[in-house]
């Protein structure tokens, strides 16, 4: 086997995550590479909360079916999950609450009595076990746990000791590629996180929403070290309006959030286009309409940012499917926002932003620099420039006034109705999407994967292409994926569809938004395999799905 | 220096909005002129109604917002750049109806901005509907048979959400209003300064005010139980006398972003080796 599946489950307040995570960075510090799905429902304390992991020598970006440990707090996780295991499968439990198992069994409220560590630790009882079990040398567990875990670090060592030495070794980890490197372990809102930070973010605005509040939280705890200031408003409408208002006096600014937020932000996106104001969006999609399923993923709103707003104006939106590609777009998205002075919204999911994944470092981006006023002459902010962006210059230069307005403006920002500048005004808008879309001609903006001369396309976006690819794999099928949906890359997507005979649409939604999207632009799609149910495809699922549709 | 643009004004003759526009300005070149201050340092944010056409007719820096939203835009100029003199003028639609809780959170979070409310208490650039300052009694083109609602007492509300700065004028008392906005300018926190002036077309209460205005004198301005009191003597919709003038003034502590660049990037860089380093 050149995989490893792991489940821990338990109740909320169980430290299900981190013991996830730690299970990911244990098998990265082995030379693997790893991702982890996190699924639990919106409250705080009780239900089941459980992390699938897994690892493999491959970087792995979806799940399967079949697990080789499950690893259990409670008698629910063995309930709902022992049938996922496959051959050679094993279960490592506490014996305190879990009844009728075969397996390795621990007395976890007696070892974390007897070490005198916080309940909490029981989860490292399992994970000792499970590290054993996989012959992990206890060198690297130590390692790892010392980095991993947050607090009460000695003991959760003494309790993960215990559980180490309880288990016997059973099926060894995968044999890394010679040479592997441990990766750092990420979840993809701080990839996008770091990847704002690293092009020079200076300032975040979010109202709390998941699945998008990991990164409010990340960035609030380090403002200091990484010189982005930090701000939670009173509502979202507040936040685009104060992230417009921190624009407009110069800074780079973000705001982050979810379906729901965005909607009370749409005015403010609106006013952003119309004002040529920059601003990036990250909107982080689960389940709607309305609240939906708040702790769960889908793909629902992808013409809602692509036409949030009254009235037109341009916009890029781009979709990262990966930790790489998240940190990547999050830097080009301020790029451009800056250089066309116009909101950008990256589209991601609670997959991608909650799932923990190894991290193997972001392209460097092209340079796309903002255009300065270069102070000749009298200043006017939307004065004619070079594909009608009108050069930058910050309120409090000596000389210069800078007028902003929401209304229809002149070169100065002073209101008008007359027909020729109301005309004037909007192509000059235009002309900055066209650019826009040449602009990206020198970016990734459609990925291909899976067999480029196949005959079946899959057509996807997002969070949704590592299990599109490796279904495209095993079926010989070609992956067409535009990761920026506007300015659509017209050219890049029918280049890579070309002399594709069938093509496939596969997203988490009812309807086919992408698809209905590339219709649009004239292409066919001749079948869609749809999810809604807030959980992600198994590979063996979207596999069945395809299959049933002609794939 | 010119402070005036030379876009066409468009305000109803005998409009309050005059007498506002050229008191800023006259606070404006004041502070310039006595208090070393920069012309280019003053930002206006207004929203959207007859008075916030002054966006176009001063010329300073300007953010024209949408109706109901400039006080989380002065605030995120003002966090962004503590240089910049942030001062928004909003109609009382704007204040009260579509922005009251922006409002309310400017006060509570202190924000060194200054809150204009230009209280015409009628919509005037939708023609005349009532407002959440307008009589009991108004009768508005959504409300023919007069408005069953109680007004809202902007004063008491500023002063109850811990405004560190309140007060209130009148256009047809120039050089009050002038005196007032200055303070307010000056302030260091949350100002807010409620303006009573006419609508000459949908609203005009000349006769009221004339009748019923005096302005504070022997008032404590760090008591705010005093305050509070001064504030209540009328409710918006009776006869009883009009205070005018500073009802309030106090410190509290606000927060600012620090300068910018103040991470230069190399630096950056390694913090972020730092963090992908942690999580191997």
């Amino acid at each position: 086997m050149d995989e490893i599946a792991v489940l821990i489950g338990g109740k909320a307040g169980e430290g299900i995550n981190i013991a996830g995570s730690v299970v990911v960075r244990l098998i990265a510090g082995c030379g693997l590479r790893a991702a982890m799905y996190y699924d639990y429902p919106s409250l705080i304390k009780g239900g089941h909360n459980f992390a699938v992991i897994r690892g493999a020598v491959k970087q792995p970006y979806c799940h399967r079916e079949g697990l080789d440990l499950v690893l259990a707090l409670d008698q629910e996780t063995v309930r709902r999950h022992q049938g996922r295991l496959r051959a050679g499968g094993g279960v490592i439990y506490d014996t305190g609450r879990v009844r009728g198992v075969e397996g390795t069994g621990l007395p976890l409220d007696e070892i974390v009595k007897e070490e005198g560590a916080p309940a909490v630790t029981r989860n490292m009882g399992l994970i000792g076990a499970f590290c054993k079990t996989c012959a992990i040398p206890w060198e690297t567990v130590e390692t790892v746990l010392r980095r991993a875990v947050p607090k009460a670090v000695e003991a959760n060592l003494q309790v993960a000791k215990r559980g180490y030495e309880a288990a016997e070794m059973g099926r060894p980890l995968p044999t890394p590629t010679a040479g592997g490197a441990v990766l750092p372990a990420l979840t993809g809102n701080e990839a996008v996180a770091l990847g704002l930070v690293e092009a020079g973010l200076e300032g975040y605005i979010a109202y709390p929403m998941t699945p998008s509040s990991s990164i409010l939280h990340f960035l609030a705890a380090r403002q200091e070290e990484f010189g982005t200031s930090v701000v939670h408003p009173e509502n979202e409408i507040s936040v685009m309006l104060m992230a417009l208002g921190a624009a407009y006096a110069g800074r780079r600014v973000a705001v982050g959030t979810s379906g729901g937020g965005f909607c009370l932000m749409t005015e403010g996106f609106s006013l952003a286009g119309m004002a040529e104001l920059p601003v990036v969006v990250v909107l982080a999609q689960r389940p709607g309409p309305s609240t939906g399923v708040p702790t769960y993923s889908g793909q629902g709103d992808l013409l809602f940012a692509l036409s949030a707003g009254q009235g037109e104006f341009p916009r890029p939106v781009a979709a990262p499917a990966t930790l790489e590609e998240a940190w990547y777009w999050t830097g080009a998205l301020l790029d451009l926002a800056w250089r066309f002075q116009t909101p950008a919204v990256l589209l991601t999911d609670k997959n991608l932003g909650e799932g923990m994944y190894t991290f193997h470092g972001a392209p460097r981006r092209p340079p796309l620099p903002s255009v300065r006023w270069d102070g000749d002459g009298d200043y006017r902010r939307y004065a004619p420039g070079p594909d009608g962006v009108s050069p930058l210059a910050d309120p409090g230069t000596t000389g210069v006034i800078v007028k902003v307005n929401s209304y229809t403006h002149d070169e100065r920002g002073i209101t008008v109705e007359d027909q020729a500048t109301v005309a004037r005004m909007a192509k000059k808008r235009k002309e900055k999407e066209k650019a826009m879309a040449e602009v990206l001609m020198g970016y990734p903006s459609v990925v291909t994967t899976g067999d480029p001369a196949a005959k079946t396309a899959l057509l996807c976006w997002g969070s949704t292409a590592g299990v599109c690819t490796e279904a495209a794999r095993d079926l010989g099928l070609r992956v067409v994926r535009p990761v920026v949906l506007s300015p659509f890359p017209t050219e890049q997507f029918s280049a890579a569809l070309k002399g594709a005979g069938q093509v496939i649409a596969v997203e988490e939604n009812l309807d086919g938004q992408l698809a209905r999207l590339v219709r649009a632009e004239g292409h066919r799609v001749d079948a869609m395999v749809g999810k809604y149910d807030g959980r992600p495809f198994f590979i063996e699922d979207l596999e069945r799905r395809l299959k049933e549709v002609g794939a | 220096m010119t402070w005036i643009t030379d876009a066409q004004n468009t305000w109803c003759p005998g409009c309050g909005n005059f007498a506002v526009q050229h008191a800023l300005k006259d606070v404006f070149s004041g502070l310039v002129a006595d208090e070393g201050r920069r012309p280019e340092e003053f930002v206006l944010v207004s929203g959207i109604g007859c008075h916030a056409k002054i966006a176009d007719y001063l010329a300073v820096n300007s953010f024209y917002a949408i109706h109901g939203r400039t006080l989380p835009v002065a605030t995120g100029i003002k966090l962004a750049n503590p240089d910049l003199t942030a001062v928004a003028c909003a109609g009382d639609g704007d204040a009260y109806a579509e922005g009251l809780g922006h409002l309310v959170f400017a006060a509570k979070r202190n924000t060194d901005i200054t809150a204009i409310v230009h209280d015409n208490r009628v919509y005037g650039l939708t023609t005349g509907q009532y407002t959440p300052t307008s009589y009991t009694g108004f009768k508005g083109r959504s409300t023919p048979a007069g408005v069953k609602e109680r007004p809202f007492n902007p004063v008491e509300l500023a002063l109850a959400s811990g405004a560190t700065f309140v007060a209130r004028a009148y256009t047809r008392r120039l050089d009050h209003l002038r005196e007032v906005l200055r303070r307010a300018i000056l302030h260091q926190g949350f100002s807010f300064v409620e303006v009573l002036q006419i609508c000459a077309t949908y609203n005009n209460l000349t006769g009221t005010y004339h009748d019923q205005v005096y302005e504070l004198e022997g008032h404590d301005t760090a008591d705010l139980t005093a305050a509070l009191a001064r504030a209540r003597e009328w409710d918006y919709s009776d006869d009883a006398p009009i205070a005018l003038g500073v009802f309030y003034e106090s410190e509290r502590d606000h927060e600012t972003w620090p300068a910018m660049g103040r991470v230069p990037d190399h630096r950056r860089q390694e913090v972020i080796r730092g963090v992908l380093e942690e999580r191997r």
